[in-house]
């Protein structure tokens, strides 16, 4: 007697194989479709604002003609921005990320600051914009300042930097740790001395990425209600300011054309800073990656 | 030699070279180390707070901003209220199912859009894909998830929806359909990277057991992978499409500002987030009504996506398989 009816198993071999090899296709158009889909946006974007970029375009403040108009404010606000984030943000996330790794037990608070910090990164960012408008901008009356915004984003990227800080802590391995004790060391001097340096390639990885989510977010600035149009630049971190991705915004909501290739100008600038910002990511992830 | 140096050299000058001495010294020079050896921990606990206290202080704001909302507006008409005419002089009405209506709808398209890619681009990634390929794909996926939404707002108003339009003649020029579509492109490789990671993590063996009875490449992923790694990849979706949800800017440049009941795709929407931004732009004064409406409707979408990332959580927790 036959276990196995040898021919229906031939029989059905062939479509098996066709829904083999054919699925196998079909997973990779999707996959290149996702692929095509990022080319065409940036064809989009280079082919509609490639001729208004240029030198004037970007020493120019914001004007209601289209040619004469440029994205100096906001350049200038965007580093002001980063000059904020990326102090208080990388303070207060290499801060938490040392107290979870080296100090915290493992106790009640310690785990429901971790929750807490993994829900943190799934609030969307307008509702940090709520936070930011009742606590910064009124409660503490500091306006739609560069510190107000500052703080907000700070907020709003600190768990990006808390995770990476806490990774880039954890891989440090632990005979580091009891070398420098048994050296004499204390525990801080460990941490500062051993521990921090060799975890600043990871760290800085990290900060690097959260600063570029920092400068190209739109929404809680939206809320904060920073102004979209600006012909003056900040002078302290009190003066108001407008950053990049909203003259982005202000540019491709007016109906005009020559706003929208504007627009598309300002991306190109924006998308620039971002690669140069995670190029160097990667570098510093490649050049001190496998130390040990 | 060394030794015998420093002996010499401890007995002609007696007052600095003795061990003893010198870490006695040390200790007592140390004392201010000491204090930051004790304070220290409590200075990083409070950076740690701070995490807390920003959760604190969003459900805080919220809850007593939204308190003061519905002195004004009752809560039952704000949660089944139909109509949303926030801007009416006379009679406002503040009911937010028109504005959940409009984020569903965007989140419903985007899902659609990018569970199927993401899904078959994971497989792709985790099944078939050589390594250098994959070490190409990655890093082009992580750069679409990089890109600003702002520009992906722009994308859907001058790209996506003039080719919808010449494709379907009906459709307005704000509408559900085209931010709902470039969302979809945007959390498509959130998707696919916690997709791809969770069936990298099935083991191997598990797939050449499939392999040594018979099946092929595409039996081993839909049939054996896929249902293994299904609580990673259930979170993935959910966690991505509590993104859709929260996404603002697409919304607001592509999406209209027209809250409405209906059940068609190509009339324009508003969502929650975009209503937040049209009051956020508009000069509206601080303690009127509309102010705080804007908070009871971010308290609505903070609700919304808590609940959809702890519901990802408990997925991972409750039915992660463990080899």
């Amino acid at each position: 007697m036959n276990l196995i009816n040898h021919e229906s198993v031939v029989k059905r071999m062939k479509s098996r194989l066709t829904k083999n090899i054919f699925s196998k296709w079909i997973f990779l158009a999707l996959t290149m479709f996702i692929l095509l889909i990022l080319g065409v946006l940036l064809y989009r974007i280079f082919s509609q604002g490639f001729g208004y970029l240029d030198l004037q375009f970007l020493q120019s403040l914001p004007s209601r003609k289209p040619e004469n108009a440029g994205v100096y404010a906001a350049l200038i606000g965007t580093m002001w921005l980063m000059a904020v984030v990326a102090p208080v943000s990388l303070l207060l996330g290499v801060g938490t990320a040392i107290y979870l790794e080296e100090y915290a037990k493992d106790n009640w608070i310690t785990n429901f600051i971790k929750v807490n910090i993994s829900n943190l990164a799934g609030v969307p960012s307008i509702v940090f914009g709520l936070l930011g408008l009742t606590v910064f901008v009124r409660a503490l009356a500091l306006g739609t300042s560069v510190l107000a915004a500052g703080l907000t984003m700070s907020l709003l990227v600190l768990p990006v930097i808390i995770v990476a800080a806490q990774e880039a802590i954890r891989a440090v391995p632990s005979q580091l740790r009891e070398a420098s004790f048994g050296l004499g060391a204390t525990k801080w001097q460990t941490i500062v001395r051993i521990v921090l340096p060799a975890a600043i390639p990871g760290i800085l990885t990290g900060a690097i990425l959260a600063l570029s989510r920092a400068i190209g977010e739109t929404a809680p600035l939206v809320v904060l209600g920073m102004p979209l149009f600006l012909a003056f630049l900040p002078r302290t971190v009190l003066d108001s300011m407008t950053v990049l991705p909203l003259q982005i915004y202000n540019w491709t909501s007016r109906p005009q054309v020559e706003f929208h290739a504007l627009a598309a100008a300002g991306i190109i600038v924006l998308l620039f800073m971002l690669i140069v910002m995670n190029s160097i990511a990667v570098l510093i992830r490649n050049k001190f990656q496998k130390r040990y | 030699m060394l030794m015998k140096g420093v002996f010499i050299l401890a007995t002609q000058n007696k007052n600095t070279f003795s061990v003893q001495k010198m870490i006695q010294e040390k200790k007592k020079r140390k004392s201010a180390g000491g204090i930051t050896e004790k304070i220290m921990p409590y200075i990083l606990f409070f950076t740690a707070a701070v995490s807390v206290l920003t959760t604190i202080g969003i459900v805080f704001t919220l809850i007593v901003e939204t308190f003061l909302f519905f002195d004004v507006v009752s809560i039952k008409e704000f949660l089944f209220g139909k109509k949303w005419y926030p801007f009416s002089e006379t009679n406002g009405s503040f009911g937010i199912l028109p504005l959940v209506m409009g984020t569903l709808k965007v989140s419903f398209i985007a899902a659609v859009v990018a569970v199927p890619i993401g899904l078959a681009s994971a497989i792709y990634l985790s099944e078939y894909a050589s390594d250098r390929t994959r070490r190409i794909i990655k890093p082009i996926l992580e750069v679409l998830a990089g890109i600003p939404t702002i520009v992906y707002g722009f994308f859907a108003l001058t790209f996506v929806t003039p080719i919808l339009r010449d494709i379907i003649p009906s459709l307005e020029i704000f509408n559900a359909l085209s931010p709902g579509i470039v969302i979809g492109i945007m959390i498509t490789p959130m998707i696919a990277s916690l997709s791809e990671d969770a069936m990298t993590s099935v083991p191997n063996a598990m797939r050449e057991g499939a392999l040594a009875l018979g099946s092929t490449k595409f039996e081993v992923a839909i049939k054996v992978v896929l249902p293994a790694a299904v609580s990673g990849i259930v979170a993935s979706i959910v966690l991505a499409i509590s993104r859709a949800i929260g996404e603002t800017m697409i919304v607001a440049v592509a999406g209209g500002s027209t809250p409405n009941m209906e059940w068609n795709l190509t009339g324009s929407i508003q969502t929650m987030t975009a209503y937040i931004v049209q009051v956020s732009q508009g000069d509206v004064g601080y303690g009127t009504t509309i102010y705080y409406s804007i908070y009871a409707v971010g308290m609505t979408l903070f609700v919304f996506t808590l609940v959809m990332n702890l519901f990802a959580q408990y997925i991972t927790r409750r039915f992660r398989e463990v080899y």
